[in-house]
């Protein structure tokens, strides 16, 4: 089994890529399921839930918001790594 | 920023419209990515929003309103009345002699309008046979998942007043 190290750095870069996108698609799963619980308490007249969803909403999207940096990162040093070849 | 925006020195279309294939799934990939982080933000601002509502939620306040006169419905008789506003259909009912309940006329399942059925003491929707009990509103069996809301009767002299609406 090849080492990371030996991979191209476009395989490397896609899986790095693909990796991070599933678990933003994965955070994102949670924040939608997140929500709709967030809005059926808050409609039920249970105001409590609110805060706390927030505040797991907003961590779940600076973790988004972190992964995309880094999936914009690879992207680039990829491709200009490729360019450079 | 370049934290933020590009730390290439080719323009930003010559990224974005590769000519290999290769890279084009970068871009492609790479805008999913901005695609599915937007959606992210735009959850977590549903979330503020649902809590900024919380926080400013004031509790409706009802008027008083006077229903019916005491011995003006029979024991087991009902009265149709409209509160708080002129599009709340409410249905009192006289269940003892000394004993009146008021509930909204309004189903909890698909808001057809609830009446009183005299020989099984109970509150029952035509539309889909969802039935209430008549002493809380409760639900005995049927579609409806949550009890019809109430309506909080005083008793003034020989007036029935409205005051509040409780909802479960």
């Amino acid at each position: 089994m090849p080492q990371n190290a030996e991979l191209p750095p476009k395989t490397r870069g896609l899986t790095a890529i693909a990796g991070a996108m599933s678990l933003i698609a994965v955070l994102l799963i949670v924040q939608i399921w997140l929500l709709s619980a967030a809005l059926e308490s808050f409609l039920a007249g249970k105001r409590s839930s609110a805060l706390p969803a927030a505040i797991f909403s907003g961590l779940m999207f600076l973790v988004c918001f972190g992964l995309y940096l880094f999936v914009d990162r690879v992207d680039a040093d990829v491709r200009h790594s490729s360019a450079d070849q | 920023m370049k934290w933020l925006g590009r730390s290439s020195s080719e323009p930003l279309w010559k990224e974005e419209f590769s000519v290999r294939t290769a890279d084009e799934r970068y871009v492609t990939r790479r805008q999913l990515t901005k695609f599915l982080v937007l959606t992210s933000f735009g959850m977590f601002v549903g979330n503020l929003w649902i809590l900024f509502r919380s926080w400013f939620y004031k509790p409706p306040t009802f008027p008083e309103q006077t229903v019916a006169r005491v011995g003006e419905i029979p024991v087991g008789g009902v009265k149709l009345f409209t509160y708080p506003t002129k599009d709340d259909h409410c249905i009192l009912v006289r269940i003892a002699e000394n004993k009146h309940v008021s509930y909204s006329q309004k189903c909890t399942h698909l808001s057809c309008a609830v009446y009183y059925s005299q020989e099984s003491n109970r509150l029952e929707c035509p539309c889909h046979k969802g039935f209430f009990s008549i002493a809380d509103g409760s639900v005995l069996e049927g579609p409806p998942s949550r009890p019809l809301p109430k309506i909080l009767l005083e008793k003034r002299g020989d007036e029935l007043v409205a005051v509040d609406v409780k909802v479960s």
